[in-house]
């Protein structure tokens, strides 16, 4: 007798084994393993960007206008973007599959202004002449301490790598999203809820990323400006 | 298979639920812009910061994710080993602020310790 042919006559219990010893499917719990695995990789980068930060001088170059402002509402669309999702998997629950399709278009559209939004804010650094080993000089003379100690050229990297991953994965969300919007008919209801977890995933990390990066840099005293 | 139509189906929670969610996580994110603009010590704000994301989190993988309304042995398994990876990254910063004080040499803050000094 087959393991799912014993599970339907003995429903599992938890700790058990069996075919679904946490009540969810593989994909479902395959979703949660990545989703955990994923949160390592972006626990590391930020404790990479922590360690250095803490072991250098570190410049707080970002001003309210453009850097915050952008910031703030990429948050928001993301935020909103998680909401639309929860909508698309709820109408999704009662077989509206129709109103879930068009939910998760609205999901991809906050996911996409997010990508846009950020990537004019990357163009505003990179004008300023931040690079990924390279400050601007202006950054590194503002930011000497009156030790002589320049700033570490590192914040380039760790802002361009992390935010960078980040964004990647809106995009691969987006395209992922666009996928199960296109065959929302055909798919189960536990895919669609599966596509939301990821999607929620890159919004949790957000939450992590925007504080830690933009709000810990921010450029308070207007050094920059003077 | 009838257990697993019934897994597929289930979703908890309402919509007025998850709006309420939602607004909580857009005040908090308004509470971390505005305490960018309050001259306080590095050190607490990140703790302060750190605190409010931590809580966001938690509500966007309890609402959202809706892990809230899974079975409890699935959060066991997630969660806690998550938990403890993370803490364990930790290791690395003794090592950090040890770097800082050996790369510079501080006027203010003297690379060897003032009890070493005293001993010799």
């Amino acid at each position: 007798m087959s393991t799912e042919a014993r599970a339907g006559h003995f429903p599992a219990v938890d700790w058990e084994g069996g075919a679904f010893p946490y009540r969810v499917g593989h994909r479902k719990l395959g979703m949660w393993l990545f989703i955990v695995s994923d949160s390592l990789t972006f626990s590391a980068l930020l404790m990479g960007y922590s360690y250095l930060r803490a072991s250098n001088v570190w410049p707080t170059p970002f001003p309210f206008y453009p850097s915050i402002v952008f910031s703030s509402v990429m948050t928001f669309c993301l935020l909103s973007s998680s909401l639309t999702m929860v909508f698309g998997v709820s109408a999704s629950s009662k077989g509206d599959k129709a109103k879930a399709r068009k939910w998760i278009l609205a999901t991809i559209f906050f996911g996409v202004a997010f990508i846009v939004l950020h990537l004019i804010e990357w163009q505003h650094l990179i004008h300023e002449g931040m690079r990924p080993f390279f400050l601007p000089e202006h950054w590194v003379k503002v930011f000497t301490t009156t030790d002589g100690v320049p700033p570490s050229p590192l914040f380039g990297a760790t802002f361009f790598a992390i935010t960078g991953l980040h964004m990647f994965h809106v995009a691969t969300g987006a395209i992922y999203l666009a996928v199960v919007a296109a065959r929302v008919n055909k798919l189960k209801h536990e895919d669609v809820e599966i596509s939301g977890l990821y999607w929620h995933f890159v919004d949790l990390v957000w939450m992590f990323v925007f504080p830690l990066i933009y709000i810990m840099s921010v450029d308070v005293g207007g050094q920059l400006a003077k | 298979m009838t257990e697993h139509a019934h897994v597929e189906e289930h979703f908890a929670g309402t919509n007025k639920l998850f709006i309420s969610i939602w607004g909580w996580l857009v005040a908090l994110t308004l509470v971390e812009i505005f305490l960018a603009y309050k001259p306080m010590p590095i050190h607490l704000m990140l703790i302060v910061l750190l605190g409010l994301s931590i809580i966001k989190a938690a509500l966007i993988i309890a609402y959202f994710m809706h892990l809230k309304f899974e079975r409890v042995s699935l959060i066991l398994t997630i969660i806690p080993m998550l938990v403890v990876c993370i803490m364990l990254l930790f290791v690395f910063f003794p090592d950090s602020f040890r770097s800082a004080g050996l790369r510079y040499k501080f006027k203010e803050q003297p690379a060897v310790a003032p009890a070493q000094v005293e001993e010799q």
